[in-house]
């Protein structure tokens, strides 16, 4: 009895915590009373399932509980006493869902998400927000995969919720005009969970591996929500194809091995495939965008493993409709890097060279690139200089050994 | 704002340095970085520190002085050195200390400077 009720919470809590967590916020507007409310009920459920049984539909259960918390704390607090009527009003809805089919309650995730990454929320704040209200990751998880402070990291996440509830932020789905932006930073956000140094030039460390699980399941999750934009199942292809070569980027001795040099039998080919698919289903829609296009340069890569070469007339042409919707300097890069392969070095040091001189002064890809090209191009003091610059940016220990031994 | 990044090693990082053939693996990264935090002109000072047996700790009791041998504290990590920076921020801070040379038990303490009391 005892451990049929404790999975059968275990379960609820899995499959479907952030459902209840945002049904409940889209309809009291207030994240963080909700997450508090969803607690008590899963703590009231720890305390009576295994003595009374497991009810016929948990999560009907837990939303009741969850709803009666929230009218009592509401109630209690009397600030928000003229809301209260509104409130009822609104999780009355949640009353009657909840007498039907257990899974009939909507799927309100989609607006937390949107709330998650909303413009009056600062950027820096979008992608842990929606790491623990979605995914349930606790503060000091997210803390240490954004080197930020535990306590911190706690203040940040409860101040934004805070301001969730006070501006009255609507738990919505944006239309027309405004979705492509709003939709934008969503997937910005999701994409930071990831983690960022993707670059061919680059590659980060295999075993932090950090977040990018629960990216992926954000990723694949937004597939299922909102399955007619195009950018979506773009970020996702994107993300597969960079975890598809998580395995080979390190070798024997955890050193680190270039792109070019990886064993295309340790990439994974299910992911690649999977890839393949969603970026199909993104290219059916019809619109291009930056999710997309770095996917398209990915599956270039990936072609690899199939025709044993690698295209880089066609890697250096979809970067160039990178930089020009989306003129970040990694794509600046990631063009020099691809147009110096497809013709010659002089070509892509061209490239470099136009890259104002104070966006990379931290940005370590861009020397560990002008190296590179130096080198080729016989400037060996040069190369030297811009090598030991790459070293001192490294945030990867392999691949600072990498680069301390090419300096000798 | 400054920042001080404040290193600490443990006894193997620290004999590490009296060995030739690792010595150069140690330093050279370690040169390469602070040369990045020149270029970029947030470097404002620091100093790495010999081992911690070579420290003298001094303490007062009433009016005398107390000497005794180093280190300080009987801990596993040992203070090894101090980067003080300036950046605008706390998160510009970290990303600095993410580019950090690291070893195996090294520990890297992130705190800021106290600023000039202001009349």
């Amino acid at each position: 009895m005892k451990d049929t009720a404790r999975r059968a919470i275990e379960r609820a809590a899995r499959d479907s915590r952030s459902r209840l967590l945002a049904f409940l916020a889209a309809r009291s507007h207030d994240l963080a009373a909700a997450e508090d409310a969803l607690s008590d009920a899963f703590r009231a459920a720890l305390e009576t399932w295994p003595r009374d049984g497991v009810p016929d539909k948990p999560e009907a259960w837990l939303l009741t509980a969850a709803r009666r918390r929230l009218i009592d704390a509401a109630r209690h607090a009397k600030v928000h006493a003229e809301a209260t009527p509104e409130l009822l009003a609104a999780l009355d809805d949640a009353q009657s869902v909840t007498r039907d089919d257990a899974h009939a309650f909507p799927d309100e995730r989609l607006k937390l998400l949107f709330v998650c990454a909303h413009p009056a929320i600062d950027a820096a704040a979008r992608t842990p927000l929606m790491l623990q209200t979605v995914l349930g990751l606790d503060a000091a998880r997210i803390a240490s995969a954004f080197l930020v402070k535990p306590s911190a990291m706690g203040q940040r996440l409860s101040r934004v919720k805070t301001k969730i509830r006070d501006a009255g932020i609507a738990f919505e789905i944006p239309r027309g005009d405004e979705l492509p932006e709003r939709l934008d930073a969503v997937l910005e956000a999701i994409y930071a969970a990831y983690g960022s140094g993707w670059d061919d030039v680059a590659g980060a460390d295999p075993r932090r591996k950090g977040l990018a699980t629960e990216a992926l399941e954000l990723g694949a999750l937004l597939v299922r929500l909102l399955p007619d934009e195009p950018e979506v199942p773009g970020l996702s292809a994107l993300m597969l194809y960079c975890e598809s070569r998580r395995g080979a980027r390190r070798g024997p001795d955890d050193e680190y091995v270039p792109l070019s040099e990886q064993d295309l039998t340790q990439w994974s080919q299910p992911m690649i495939e999977q890839a393949d698919r969603l970026l199909r289903k993104a290219e059916h829609m019809g619109r291009l965008g930056r999710f997309q296009l770095e996917a398209a340069i990915q599956s270039v890569h990936a072609q690899r493993a199939r025709t044993g070469n690698t295209d880089w007339e066609s890697i250096a042409l979809l970067y160039e409709g990178l930089v020009r919707i989306a003129p970040t300097i990694g794509a600046r890069v990631g063009r020099a890097a691809a147009v110096a392969r497809a013709r010659d070095a002089q070509s892509g040091w061209a490239l470099l060279q136009q890259i104002p001189e104070q966006a990379v002064a931290g940005y370590q890809p861009y020397w560990a690139l002008a190296a590179h090209l130096l080198d080729r191009m016989g400037r060996g003091d040069e190369a030297h200089a811009a090598r030991e610059r790459a070293i001192g940016l490294c945030e990867d220990a392999a691949m600072r050994t990498y680069l301390v031994r090419q300096q000798d | 704002m400054n920042f001080s990044i404040v290193i600490h090693d443990t006894a193997e990082a620290f004999a590490r340095r009296e060995d030739p053939a690792q010595r150069l693996a140690l330093f050279a990264p370690l040169g390469a970085y602070l040369k990045a935090l020149s270029d970029a002109g947030v470097f404002v000072g620091g100093a790495g520190l010999e081992a911690p047996a070579t420290a003298t700790v001094l303490s007062q009791s009433g009016n005398a002085w107390k000497v005794q041998d180093g280190p300080f504290a009987d801990t596993k990590e040992q203070l090894a050195g101090l980067i003080i920076i300036d950046v605008p921020d706390r998160a510009s801070a970290l990303e600095w200390v993410r580019r950090f040379p690291m070893l195996p038990g090294r520990k890297l303490e992130l705190r800021a400077n106290l600023a000039p009391p202001q009349e």
